[in-house]
Formats: C-alpha cells, structure tokens, sequence
C-alpha cells in the first residue's frame, strides 16, 4: 500500500506500485508505491540526487530517449499499464506533458514553439492554430505580454517569460497531466511568483505532478507533499499534515532542515 | 620572522594575469593578421595577373587548342555542373548517413565497420580516388570520360566530409531541445526534420560549402574520369558529354604547352575560379545570416 493517509474525493490519475528504477545498474528508485489524485497538485520533496527527477520522468518515459534504463513494478495512467497496457509512447507524452527545469524554448518564434505540437498531430488551419495559440498562452499568463510580438524570436525572451512559454507550449497539446521538475530553480523570485499562481490555476485543469527543491514553494501551491530520500518514498500525504505534523522522524528532519 | 616581507620581484596576482592577457592577445592578432595578409597577396596576385584576360569574351568563347585569344565557356558551364551534379549524390547520401550515425545507429561491430569506412574515404588522396573512380565508372562500368564518372568520384570524395559534418551538427543539438521535442510527442523523426535539422542547418551548410569548394578546384580526379576535353554543343548537359572542369584546363593548357597564350589563358582561369568561389562564398554567408535571423 502507498504512504499515505487521504481521504481524497478525486480519482486517482496516476499510479505506482512497487516501482524499480535503475539506469543501467545503478538503481535509483526502490520499491515506490504512489498514488496522485486528478486535478490536484502533487509535490515531491527531498535532497539532491533522491531521484525525484527520475520518478517524474518515468510517467512520459522521456528518459528512455537518451538513457539505457530498467523498469520493474508497475505504473498507470487512469487505471491503463503504461508499459504493458498498449499505450504508444507517443501518445503517452500527448496525455503527460511535461515542463524541465531549464526553459527549453526552440529556437524559433513565440508562436511556432507554441503550435509546434499541435502541428506534429497535422493541424493545418491558420486559424485553428491561432486559436491553440491564444488559448495556450492565456492560460500560461503571458499573452497579454506577447500578444504583439508573436513572430519574435522565444530566445529574446527573459527566463520566467521562457518558462511559462514552455508551459504554454505544454498545454497546446491539450494533456492530461503536467509534469513539472522545478519549474522556478532557474527563476528569479518576482518570475517563480508568477508560475506558483499559474500552477495554482492549473490545477483545476489538469493533474499537476512537481518536484521542487524549496519547501514553501510545495507548502504554497501543492495539496499532497511526497518526501523522496535515497530513491524512497518516506512520506506522503495532504501537505498541511506533512508540514504540520509529520509522521516519520526522517521528513521532520527534512522539512525543518537538520539535513539535505 | 615578518609575515609582512614579501619575496622581491613578484607580481601581484591580478596584474600578471592582466599582462599574460594583453600579450596573448598581441600574439592573436599578429596571427590573424599574418593570415589575412598571406590570403590577401595570394588572393591579390591572381587577380591581378588575370584581370587583364578577364573581359566578356574570355567567359562567353569557346577554348583553342592552338591559337591564342581562346575562351572558357564551357570550362566554366562543367565546373559548376559537375559540383551540382555531385553534391545531388553526396547531399542525400551523406546527409542520410550522418543522420544514421548520429540518430539511429547503436555500437555493434557493423557499425565500426560502417566508421572505419567512412574514416578510411575522408583520408583516401585524391590521385587514389582519381584511378580508382577511372577503373570502375570509367573503364568497368564503360562510362568513358564523361560528366557522369567525374560527378560520381567528385561525390565519393565529399559524401565522408558531408556525413561528418552532419553528424558533429547532429550531436551540437542541447539534448533539452531534443527532450522538449519527444515531450510534446514527436516521433523520432519528426524530432529529426523539425527540431535537429533546423538546429544543425548552418552547421551542415558550413560543411557542403567547404565540400562544394573542394570539388570546384579538384583536378586530379577530374582529369582521369571527366577528361580534358569538352563537347563541341553549348551547353550541354547529357551526362555523357566530356566534361573538362576550369581546374583541370588550368593544368592542361600549362602542361600541354601547344598553346601560344598559355600563361595568359591560366592566368584568366585561375581569376575566374577564385572569383566564382568569392561568390559562392558571399551567397552562402548571405544565405546563412537568414536562417540565423529567422531561427536565433
Ligand atoms: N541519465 C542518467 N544516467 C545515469 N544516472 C543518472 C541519470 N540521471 C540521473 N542519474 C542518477 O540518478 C540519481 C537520481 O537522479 P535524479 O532523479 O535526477 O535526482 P533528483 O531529481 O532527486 O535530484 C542520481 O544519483 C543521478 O546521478
Ligand atoms: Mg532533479
């Protein structure tokens, strides 16, 4: 059974039971059991090196692009296998965005990043594209900063702006899910100000599933905090509860700093 | 014993790397500026031997082969056919193999072989090239002296630079743009067309004029699979037309010696050749600062 004590209405859109993780022969997850709840933000917590990255990322399989890895145990999307149930990869990272922790903006204009999804599925029509865009950029609150300047280079963007593009970019391909692996660690704090409160936004939406390395960031926007030590899940829970009143001793050490 | 005391005759440390600074600078420019200035005289004395040949019937007459006053006009129709008609074979092939190596190929023993190929080409001389390209497409194949045997050697000579080139391009892509890509759901070759192509464009470009400008001034194989002759049609493009290129009747006529104004006519060649690569070099920059413009 996963760590965790909710009494969560939502259903659960993410699952993980008994996950291994190795690339190659280092392992870096060990037996974690999960669940995360639709249209909720989740957050996982913990030091450097625990493999919150890597659990992330086990959700769209994009690791699998440069990496030799082994999976053992099981993880789902809505109930469906995503390794044995017949979803193409593809279409897994239709259904689970994700946004890395660098801005990772093509070079190329505001809106060809943004449509750049929508083109790949063979939307053609100028004015369904310009649609995708506005709506896409809306909900990552940065339209009203490039509604005019659409045709300019991403790469004269700031950091914050290049980030909430990439989650524009994200959200264009219509997911069901959002990963995000320290959205704000390359942001300055006016700019991670404006991605908390878009996350909070967000959430309605779509299920939102964030690592973070700073603990008000989780304690602010996430309702379930999950604390990763060694490639362990230790703790998971509503996150109030977690900061408020931890049950293991290792998360209460963590959470008020004696280490990591 | 006083701390204070400090070893005579040191430099503090910031002023010494400030001086190792300015020197390596001095050192730089005085480098550049030697390189500028050798290409500038060199490019400058051909230029100026040649001008005086260099007028419209130079370009637009058909050579002699025993009186003076002859032209180059289908010299210089063969040399830019011949590259064109080579880079149509080595772009694809060596664009494709670079994508393979850089893309798909895994580690295996095939694959080595498949380098050591490619590796073993790239270092292939020329001359080597030259017999080889007249035994088999000249001789074997009984291709005679034709554009089409000078093409296919002149691609065998670039397709190892092209495949090179593309694969460095392809691995210079920041693998976050690659993850973006596969994260919004491209398949692998959407990534390649759309995201690691674009990325390397001026990367692969670099490469295919460098090539390009290699077979432009290539005359050694050249002479033993086009030959040193040229058809008596202008222009004439049937792939078996003798096919003298401007490099090789440079040679010719400096060896062939029946000439009364050889030194002349070699002099206008030579001017002519290094004008169409100032040109080709001109329209790539050009063409190079406006993808950088659209994409940067
Ligand atoms: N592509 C990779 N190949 C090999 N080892 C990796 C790779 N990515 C991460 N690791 C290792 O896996 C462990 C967990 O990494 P990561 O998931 O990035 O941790 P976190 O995000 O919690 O800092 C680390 O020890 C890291 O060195
Ligand atoms: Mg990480």
């Amino acid at each position: 059974m996963p760590i965790t004590d909710h009494q969560e209405q939502k259903p659960v859109k993410l699952r993980a039971r008994n996950l291994d993780f190795s690339y190659g022969d280092k392992k870096v997850l060990d037996g974690i059991s999960m669940d995360i709840f639709a249209e909720q933000a989740t957050a996982i917590i913990g030091p450097s090196g625990c493999g919150k990255s890597t659990f992330l990322k086990c959700f769209n399989r994009i690791h699998e692009v440069s990496s030799e890895v082994r999976v053992a145990g099981d993880l789902e999307i809505d109930g469906v296998d995503i390794f044995r149930g017949g979803i193409h990869e593809v279409e897994l990272r239709r259904r689970v965005g994700m946004v890395f922790q660098k801005p990772n903006p093509f070079p190329k204009s505001i809106y060809e990043n943004v449509v750049f999804g929508p083109k790949l599925f063979g939307v053609r029509d100028r004015d369904i594209l310009d649609g995708i865009a506005e709506e896409s950029l809306r909900k990552a609150a940065l339209w009203d900063e490039v509604k005019d300047r659409l045709k300019e280079s991403a790469m004269s963007m700031s950091g914050g702006q290049q980030q909430r593009l990439c989650i524009a970019r994200a959200l264009a391909v219509n997911p069901e899910v959002l990963l995000m692996d320290e959205p704000c660690s390359a942001l300055d704090p006016i700019a991670t100000a404006k991605i908390e409160e878009l996350i909070f936004e967000l959430k309605k939406e779509f299920t939102v599933l964030m690592v973070t390395h700073n603990m008000q960031q989780a304690a602010r926007v996430s309702d379930y905090t999950a604390f990763f030590w060694l490639g362990r899940l230790i703790e998971m829970g509503p996150t109030e509860r977690i900061f408020t009143n931890p049950r293991d001793r290792m998360t209460e050490d963590y959470i008020s700093g004696r280490f990591g | 014993m006083n701390l204070m005391q400090k070893p005579r005759m040191r430099m503090k440390p910031q002023a010494l790397a400030r001086w190792t600074d300015r020197i390596m600078r001095c050192v730089l420019w005085v480098i550049a500026i030697g390189f500028i200035a050798v290409l500038l005289i060199f490019v400058g004395a051909i230029l100026k031997q040649g001008w005086p040949v260099l007028n419209l019937g130079f370009f637009t007459k058909m050579p002699e082969s025993l009186d003076a006053g002859g032209g180059i006009k289908p010299e210089l129709f063969n040399s830019i056919y011949l590259v064109a008609l080579s880079l149509a074979v080595s772009l694809p092939t060596g664009i494709g193999a670079g994508i393979y190596l850089a893309e798909y190929a895994g580690q295996g023993r095939v694959l080595r072989f498949f380098r050591l190929c490619i590796e073993t080409l790239a270092g292939t001389p020329s001359i080597v090239l030259a017999l080889f390209g007249m035994i088999v497409f000249v001789q074997t194949l009984g291709w005679s002296f034709s554009l089409r045997a000078g093409a296919m050697t002149l691609a065998l000579l670039n397709i190892p630079v092209i495949t090179r080139v593309t694969e460095m391009s392809l691995r210079s892509v920041p693998p976050d743009l690659k993850e973006a890509s596969y994260g919004l759901g491209a398949t692998k070759l959407q990534t390649i067309l759309k995201v690691l192509l674009p990325y390397s464009a001026t990367g692969i470009l670099t490469g295919v004029v460098l090539a390009a400008g290699r077979a432009f001034g290539e005359s050694a194989i050249l002479v033993f699979t086009a030959g040193t002759n040229v058809s008596s049609r202008f222009p004439d493009f049937r792939l078996t037309a003798p096919g003298e290129s401007l490099a090789v009747h440079l040679w010719y006529v400096t060896s062939d010696g029946t000439l009364p104004d050889a030194r002349e006519i070699a002099a206008g060649t030579a001017a002519a050749m290094i004008l169409v690569l100032l040109i080709l070099n001109l329209g790539v920059r050009f063409i190079d600062y406006r993808i950088r413009k659209r994409t940067r």
